[in-house]
Parts: structure tokens; C-alpha cells; sequence
């Protein structure tokens, strides 16, 4: 293969020039990586690298194990930060520095297949044991690209000691419960001053207003749906409930505040993730339910997506292939994943086992009203001008001028 | 440097080429040289091996020239130079070199890979599924060197390679597994051997074996080596032609001087790779309108940021430094201990605890100090930008402190006395005697503490994250410093990275940077000839 590419990364390289020898490797891990060093690559015998994080590696240990036993191939599991994966996957996988195949969220997606890195899948008609959403998360221009096997959204999380385990169904309805027991009826996180669009999603999509239209086979277009009435009602809102208003958003509040203000009782109701659960210790009845509406129509959060991605410049495509569908895919190795790591399963069979627990049901149910993020390349030019315009809405900017601004400049922006 | 003589060897010879000392110096040095060897062919069969030509060019240069240098009776001064020559090649001029090759690129989102990458992609992501096509069991078959497919449908064999489309075969035989085990004519290969013989997995997931004599039906191909699936693809690509084709649409698609693939009406591929695209960054990053009036801002900021840091850290570190350096002061010592602590402090986490304090409803200082008002440090430009300059104020004084006060120690006191004695007050000698000599001293830490505070990256991330937002259709924000800036324009947070543009923002900053450090210099200079 021609090489155009003399040099991957700039750092990369001259690691190999410094003779770390890191870059120099395919298999070999940069520094600030561990490598699974109990496997010793058979003489000989193909190796799969497969990069991973901290909190599935255990998981991935086990289904590898079993495959080595069956295949007498080597499973390389390097780990590294899940932040780090998407660039370096980037980076390297044209460099032929990369591995076979990475751990990683659906909404990388459009960078991935416009980078060119990720190869498609094909599952057959397993799809369908999967949660739909999930298999719409990890498909891109009507192709699989990647095995998913969790899901993760935000919810309302209430304290049912105070408010009862009834999930309300309307935005007013809920801060009518909330003002009822605290003069602060609720909590949303806007990551203080930076904002964030993330959380506050699932009341915007009540209003009609997605960050993108979705076309009649659920894949987003890059057509901004944001502008227009929904958009500058879902704005009025913002700043009707901002500090020029009720107060009930305000920017003061980031992921710590927000976490303790439900925490220590402060405010019976808080939209958060799974992943907040674990700082809400001394509440001792936690209920969960979907997002209430707030503009009339279902409130529909972000749902993301983890999976597998296979390399497109992988040398044992039909081993990684093997390893992704063949035992990634099935069910016990699903189960031991949600058992290393608990996040929703994206096996509908698994789903439907962990929604014994109401927590996980809340969640689930959450998850099922919601959409998947958006995967297309121009999600990421979306962030920074949408947050800073909530923000500033909340802080008491002119509503709907402030939000069509935003909306203009994103339009000009994706061109 | 002097080398002190033994009795058992000649004068002037080094321990390195000494045999008198049973030539444990030469086998030292023989066996520090066979590792950097070592290494070098190491990195370079690996380079090879990666068709890296750039870093096995570097790595057998260098390695050669080690070589020479350290077993050459010659080049003695080359001996010492040669390991930081090497790390400045390395770690400095080719960092640059190769963010300035970056920079002239469009390295990025829909651009990361070579073209080669990105017709694989097309390809990929052009080929389906037959709807509705079934999977079946397969095995890997030989004849004659040539690959190919035997299909297990229900109790049928068929069998095909890539030039002959699948047909029946009698006499094959079904194993328990569900695929054939015995094909006539064929030699099975154990899907164990397939699994793990990387060209020949290379060669199976390449085959295609077309269903009928017609194309449009489709070929089997397989995905894992035990089942196959039928799949169509409309794109072919012409290599002599250097063009995609879409069979099902006549359209052609010819690489563009972007990077792209574009058919005749304006339709692009996804995946494109990068080219140089000349001094494009460059120009952008001084006309682009979106861009052009959010850097100015930044930049003016920039440099009031870095400015002022210095000068009112300076400033305050001076102060004290005068103050506790009078031996009235008692405890001295510790007060001076008590000083440093903020300087002991990882700087991220400070700018995390004050932007915690800072915050206008839960923060400890409008508690305190502003009687529970809520002041929006964080939220208003101005506000924010106060916040940022005291934060470094308190991160950074400490160490002007520290070395005002050593500055201070060192000063000749005799001077200091004359000027006493000729009758000069307080201000005279600390405006004529102290200051000017202080700053002989502290001025080169001035101009690189302005250079960090150029790009002073952590605080301005972890206090405001470049907050509040500009609004003016922009997603800088009123704080963000240059270096912040490209950070945001790079995008690499997002999603949507474009490493050409920042690559030729980050030059910018440099070249500033550089010519305002090396006017500095040139006057401090000035300053130590007129002391």
C-alpha cells in the first residue's frame, strides 16, 4: 500500500526517531498505555490488538480468553483513556499504527467513516435483537459500522421522599411537586457558564426543535432543525425559567453543585445520567422516569451509544470479524460486559433482564423515548455555539434573537 | 576539561580507547554503542517495515553518524555535542518541521488518510447486502493455487471461485458443523489454518465469487471465513483512470485538487485524504470574517493577558520581596514559606478550586466578601477577565517573590551603602540602585514568564474555559487566549478537527512569540551594559 503518509502524528514520530520504540511497534503501546502483558503472541500466529478502557478490559479479557482457546490467535487488549481513542484511532489506523479494533461511542461515527478508519460489519438478521435504537446509532448511509452493546441516556431523577415515586408528566406539573417541599424545585446542570446542550436536550425536542432533521429512515441530514417557532419557543422558555424569569436555570449550577444540591435534599428533582448515581448516597429513594415535556410534545433525550469498531486497515479482518460477531456479539459475552461495567445493554434480551431494577427501568424507558445523538461529522461544529447560546440565554439575552444568531451562524458554518 | 593522567596508559588517550585498565572504559563504551545500534536498526526495521521513509532515513542518518562520531579518533567537541544535537532534531526541529508540513495541508476531518485509504473506503461502504440474501455455511476451497467458496445450501453443495460462478458439485460432503467437509476436485482448508494464516485471511476476505454468470446477482463474499452472504457493490474503481465509477448511475467520480472525490454535478464522497493545499490556512486565519474579528479580539486580549500577568505578578512579588527582606521583619522564614505555598500548588487545581469560589450563588467569595451579592465573576466579559488576571496574580506572584528575594540577597551591598552615605533617600536608591540591577537579573525570567502566559493554556481552560462566549456568531469566547482559540478552531473536542488550520494558527503564535522574545533579549542586553 502506498504511503503517502510518511509520518503519523507528529509526536508518534518522533517517539520512534527519540527510539521510545513506541510508535514503532503496531502493537506496541505508548507511553501512558498498559499493555496485557500475560499474552505472549503465539510464534507465528495472528494477533488481534484491540484498545479498550479501564472498565472493559476485564470484561474483554474473558471473551478474548475463550477465543484464544478456540482459535489459537492472540487477543491484545491495550488500554487507554476513553477520551484518547477517537483521535488516536484517527491518527493511527492510516499510519498502520492502529488496532484491529476499538471500543467507542456511536457518535464518533461520521468522523470515523469520513476519516476513513472504520470498516462495515454485518450482523444478518441478529440485528433484531438488538435495541432499535442502538442498531440506528451504529449505522451510517444505511451500513453497520460498528457491534453495539450498550446504551446510555439521561433521565428525571427524583427523590422519592419527597416528592413521591410518581414520574410527572409536564415540566409545570414537576416544578409544582418541586416548589411544593424546596423553594429550588429543580436542578439542571449547564455545566456552569460553559452551558450545556446535552442535559438540556430532552426539553428542546419537547418544543419540535432537533438539533438536525432526521430523514424518513432515521439518518440525520445536516439540515439544522433548530430555527424557526419551535426554536425561538423552546429560547422563550429558556429565559422565561432563566435568571430573568422563575430562576429555576441557572448558570451557577455545574455537574458538582448539581450533584450536591439533589444530594443533601436541597431540590427533590435533578435530570442527570446513570453516571451520577454514585453521588447521590444520601438519598434514599431514588426514582427515575422519563424527561416530562415541557413544550407539549415528548421530551426525547440523547441516547449514546457504545460499541465495537473494527479497523479498516485491520490485517486480520476476518479473525476481527470472527471476534466482534462471533463472540462479542453473543449473549454471555454481552452479560459479562454489563456485568464489568453496568450500562443499559443493547441486547433487547439483556434489557429486558436488568429492568428488573426500577432505576435501570427508568433509564431504559428514558432511553427508548430518545433519539441518538447525532453521528454526522457536523454534531461537532454544534456544541460550542448552542451551549454558549443557551448560557446566554439563560443569563437574560433577548430569546429569540440570540437563538436565531446561533442558528444562522451554524447554517453558515456546516455551508 | 582536564584529564587526569594514569601510570598504565599514554597521556592524552581516553578511557574509552585505553586497553591499561583492562579496557573495561573501550568495552563500556562498546557496549553503550551496540545498544544505541541496537536500537537504531530496530527502529529502522520497523520503519521499513511501516514504509516510513522519512523516519528510516533519520534513524540510519543518525545511527551512522554515532557511529562515526564516537569511534573517530577525531570530532572530540562532536562527542559531547552529538546526544543534545540529536534530541534538538528530534524533540524540537522536527516537531516544528512537521507541524509546518501540517500546516500546509488540509489535514482534518474528511481528510486524515491517502487516497489509496480513502478509495478503500468508498469501496467499503459502497458494498451491501443483497436484501433478503441468506447466510450460508461455508468452507475455504483450493484447486491449483486459486481460492474459493463451497456453499452448504440445505442438503446441496455449491462451489465457485472468482472467475467461475457458483455450481453444483456432487459427491461433496456436509460435516456436523453444517458446512462441506469433502468437496471433489477441491482440497478443504481447515478453517483453524484460515483463522490464522494472515495472507491467506487477506486473500479470503478479498475473493469474491459472483452467484450466477450474470453480476448484477450479486457475489458471495464472506466476512468471517464460516458463512457467506450475497452482496452487490455499484462502485468500481479505474486504477489507470485514477476514478470511482457508479455503475447503477453512470456517475464518475474523479479526485479533486481538494482531497475529494466529485462527480461532474458538485456530489462528493465522504471520505477524502489530505493535499497541500498551499498558504490557504494562512490566508483564512487572516481574512476567513467568522475568523478574522473573534482573533483580533483574542489576540489583543492575548497580549493584555500575558502583559499584565507579568507585570502585576512582578509587581506584588517585588513588593513583598522588598518587604520581607527587612531584617526588622521577624520570623522571616517562615512567612517566607507560607508565601510559596500557592506556588506548591498544582496550577489546574487552583484555577478548579477558585472557579468554585467564584461561582456568583454558591461561591465563597461573594459570600464573604461582597456580602452574599451576585456578582457574575465567570458570566460577564469584564468580570471574567478580572478573575482570570487575579487568579494568576495569586498563582504566580509567589515565584517573582522567590526570586526577587534572591536577586535582592545578591545585590553588592557597598553600593548600596555609598548611595546612603552621599545622602540618596529611600526611593532614590531602590528606583537608581536596586531596581536597576534587580532587573539584569530578573528580566530573561520576565520574558519567559511572558512566553508562558502566552499560551498559558491551563488556566484560562480550567477558570472560564474561554467563557463567557463573544455571541457574535462566533464560538470563541471572550477570555479565550491564542492558544485556547486553537484549540477551539482545531475542533479535535468536537469532532470535527481541521489540524491545517490550527497548525498554521500555532506558526503564527510562535513567529510572534519569537521575534517579541528576541527583542526583549536584545534590550536586557542594553540593560546589563549599562550596570
Amino acid at each position: 500500500m502506498n504511503r503517502k503518509l510518511i509520518i503519523g502524528g507528529a509526536l508518534a514520530g518522533a517517539l520512534v526517531l527519540a527510539g521510545c520504540g513506541a510508535g514503532a511497534d503496531s502493537d506496541a503501546p505508548a507511553p501512558g498505555e498498559t499493555e496485557d502483558t500475560q499474552q505472549q503472541p503465539a510464534p507465528g500466529g495472528p494477533e488481534l490488538v484491540v484498545w479498550t478502557d479501564a472498565e472493559r478490559e476485564g470484561a474483554l479479557r474473558e471473551a478474548a480468553t475463550a477465543f484464544e482457546a478456540e482459535t489459537g490467535a492472540t487477543v491484545t487488549l491495550v488500554q487507554k483513556n476513553f477520551e484518547d481513542l477517537r483521535n488516536d484511532f484517527i491518527v493511527q489506523v492510516p499510519t498502520g499504527e492502529g488496532p484491529d479494533i476499538t471500543v467507542g461511542a456511536h457518535d464518533w461515527l461520521g468522523a470515523l467513516v469520513t476519516a476513513g478508519v472504520v470498516d462495515t460489519i454485518d450482523i444478518g438478521p441478529a440485528a433484531d435483537d438488538f435495541e432499535p435504537v442502538a442498531i440506528e446509532a451504529m449505522t451510517y448511509d444505511g451500513q453497520l459500522y460498528a457491534l453495539p452493546y450498550s446504551l446510555e441516556t439521561i433521565a428525571l431523577i427524583q427523590n422519592a421522599d419527597l416528592v413521591g415515586e410518581e414520574a410527572p408528566e409536564t415540566w409545570d406539573d414537576m416544578i409544582a411537586a418541586g416548589l411544593a417541599v424546596s423553594d429550588r424545585p429543580v436542578a439542571i446542570n449547564t455545566a456552569g457558564e460553559t452551558g450545556d446542550g446535552y442535559t438540556m436536550y430532552g426539553f428542546q425536542t419537547s418544543f419540535g426543535a432537533p438539533v438536525f432533521v432526521q430523514d424518513d429512515d432515521g439518518s440525520y441530514t445536516s439540515d439544522v432543525g433548530m430555527g424557526g417557532e419551535a426554536g425561538e419557543a423552546f429560547a422563550q422558555w429558556l429565559f422565561d425559567n432563566g435568571s430573568q424569569g422563575t430562576g429555576y436555570l441557572s448558570t451557577t449550577i455545574d455537574y458538582d453543585i448539581n450533584n450536591e444540591l439533589f444530594n443533601s435534599g436541597e431540590t427533590p428533582f435533578t435530570v442527570q445520567g446513570p453516571w451520577a448515581l454514585p453521588s447521590f448516597t444520601d438519598v434514599e429513594n431514588i426514582a427515575v422516569g422519563p424527561i416530562p415535556s415541557a413544550g407539549g410534545e415528548p421530551a426525547a433525550p440523547f441516547v449514546g451509544v457504545q460499541g465495537f469498531y473494527l479497523s479498516s486497515q485491520s490485517e486480520n479482518s476476518l479473525l476481527a470479524q470472527e471476534f466482534l460477531v462471533n463472540f462479542l456479539g453473543t449473549e454471555d459475552a454481552q452479560r459479562t460486559l454489563y456485568e464489568a461495567d453496568p450500562r443499559i445493554p443493547a441486547l433487547s434480551v439483556l434489557a429486558d433482564e436488568v429492568a428488573s431494577d426500577p432505576i435501570v427501568a427508568g433509564f431504559l424507558e428514558s432511553s427508548q423515548n430518545g433519539v441518538p445523538m447525532p453521528s454526522i461529522p457536523e454534531m461537532g461544529d454544534v456544541w460550542d455555539l448552542w451551549n454558549a447560546a443557551e448560557v446566554q440565554i439563560i443569563n437574560g439575552s433577548d430569546p429569540a434573537s440570540t437563538w436565531n444568531a446561533m442558528v444562522t451562524e451554524l447554517e453558515s458554518t456546516i455551508g | 576539561m582536564t584529564v587526569p593522567l594514569s601510570p598504565s596508559r599514554p597521556r592524552g588517550v581516553s578511557h574509552a580507547r585505553s586497553w591499561g585498565t583492562g579496557g573495561a572504559g573501550f568495552l563500556v563504551k562498546l557496549a553503550l554503542m551496540a545498544l544505541v545500534n541496537a536500537l537504531g536498526i530496530s527502529i529502522a526495521l520497523s520503519a521499513w517495515a511501516a514504509e516510513s521513509w522519512l523516519i528510516l532515513i533519520a534513524t540510519v542518518a543518525l545511527t551512522i553518524s554515532a557511529d562515526i562520531v564516537y569511534f573517530s579518533r577525531r570530532a572530540v567537541p562532536m562527542k559531547y555535542l552529538f546526544p543534545g544535537l540529536s534530541f534538538l532534531l528530534i524533540f524540537q526541529i522536527f516537531v516544528f518541521a512537521y507541524t509546518g508540513y501540517v500546516a500546509f495541508t488540509n489535514y482534518g476531518t474528511g481528510h486524515a488518510g491517502s487516497m489509496d485509504q480513502a478509495v478503500d473506503a468508498a469501496l467499503i461502504h459502497d458494498e451491501r447486502r443483497v436484501e433478503g440474501a441468506e447466510s450460508y455455511p461455508i468452507a475455504i476451497v483450493e484447486r491449483d493455487g486459486e481460492l474459493g467458496f463451497a456453499i452448504a445450501d440445505g442438503t446441496e453443495v455449491r462451489v465457485g471461485t472468482a472467475d467461475e460462478p457458483l455450481a453444483r458439485v456432487s459427491g461433496a460432503t456436509i460435516g456436523a458443523g453444517g458446512s462441506p467437509d469433502t468437496v471433489p476436485g477441491y482440497q478443504v482448508i481447515p478453517r483453524a489454518e484460515v483463522l490464522t494464516d494472515a495472507a491467506l485471511q487477506r486473500e479470503v476476505v478479498s475473493l469474491r465469487v459472483p452467484v450466477s454468470g450474470d453480476a448484477e446477482d450479486g457475489s458471495m463474499r464472506t466476512r468471517e471465513g464460516s458463512t457467506a452472504t450475497v452482496y452487490s457493490s455499484t462502485l468500481t474503481w479505474d486504477d489507470a483512470a485514477q476514478t470511482l465509477t457508479d455503475s447503477s448511475t453512470g456517475t464518475v467520480y474523479e479526485p479533486s485538487d481538494r482531497g475529494k472525490f466529485r462527480s461532474a454535478d458538485g456530489q462528493e464522497l465522504a471520505t477524502g485524504w489530505y493535499v497541500g493545499v498551499g498558504f490557504e490556512n494562512f490566508i483564512r486565519a487572516a481574512t476567513d470574517p467568522d475568523l478574522r474579528g473573534p482573533l483580533t479580539q483574542v489576540t489583543v486580549w492575548t497580549f493584555a493577558f500575558a502583559i499584565l500577568s507579568v507585570v502585576t505578578a512582578f509587581g506584588l512579588g517585588l513588593l513583598f520581596a522588598l518587604i520581607y527582606n527587612d531584617e526588622r521583619v521577624r520570623g522571616r522564614a517562615v512567612l517566607r514559606t507560607l508565601f510559596i505555598l500557592p506556588y506548591a500548588f498544582p496550577a489546574f487545581m487552583s484555577a478548579l478550586l477558585w472557579r468554585g469560589m467564584l461561582n456568583s450563588e454558591f461561591g465563597v467569595i461573594n459570600d464573604l466578601f461582597f456580602f452574599g451579592a451576585n456578582i457574575n465573576w465567570l458570566g460577564d466579559p469584564w468580570l471574567a477577565k478580572i478573575a482570570i488576571l487575579w487568579v494568576n496574580l495569586w498563582l504566580s506572584y509567589p515565584y517573582w517573590f522567590l526570586v526577587c528575594t534572591g536577586a535582592l540577597q545578591a545585590l553588592p551591598r557597598d553600593t548600596l551603602e555609598a548611595a546612603t552615605i552621599d545622602g540618596a533617600g529611600r526611593w532614590r536608591s531602590f528606583s537608581s540602585i536596586i531596581l536597576p540591577q534587580l532587573l539584569v537579573a530578573t528580566a530573561p525570567l520576565a520574558i519567559a514568564s511572558f512566553a508562558f502566559n502566552f499560551n498559558n493554556f491551563t488556566i484560562i481552560f480550567m477558570l472560564t474555559e474561554g467563557g463567557p462566549a463573544m455571541g457574535s456568531g462566533t464560538n470563541l469566547g471572550t477570555t479565550d487566549i491564542l492558544i485556547s482559540a486553537i484549540y477551539r478552531i482545531s475542533g479535535i473536542q468536537g469532532g470535527s478537527a481541521d489540524y491545517g488550520l490550527a497548525s498554521a494558527l500555532s506558526i503564527i503564535v510562535f513567529i510572534v512569540i519569537g521575534i517579541i522574545s528576541a527583542i526583549a533579549l536584545r534590550q536586557t542586553r542594553k540593560l546589563e551594559e549599562i550596570s
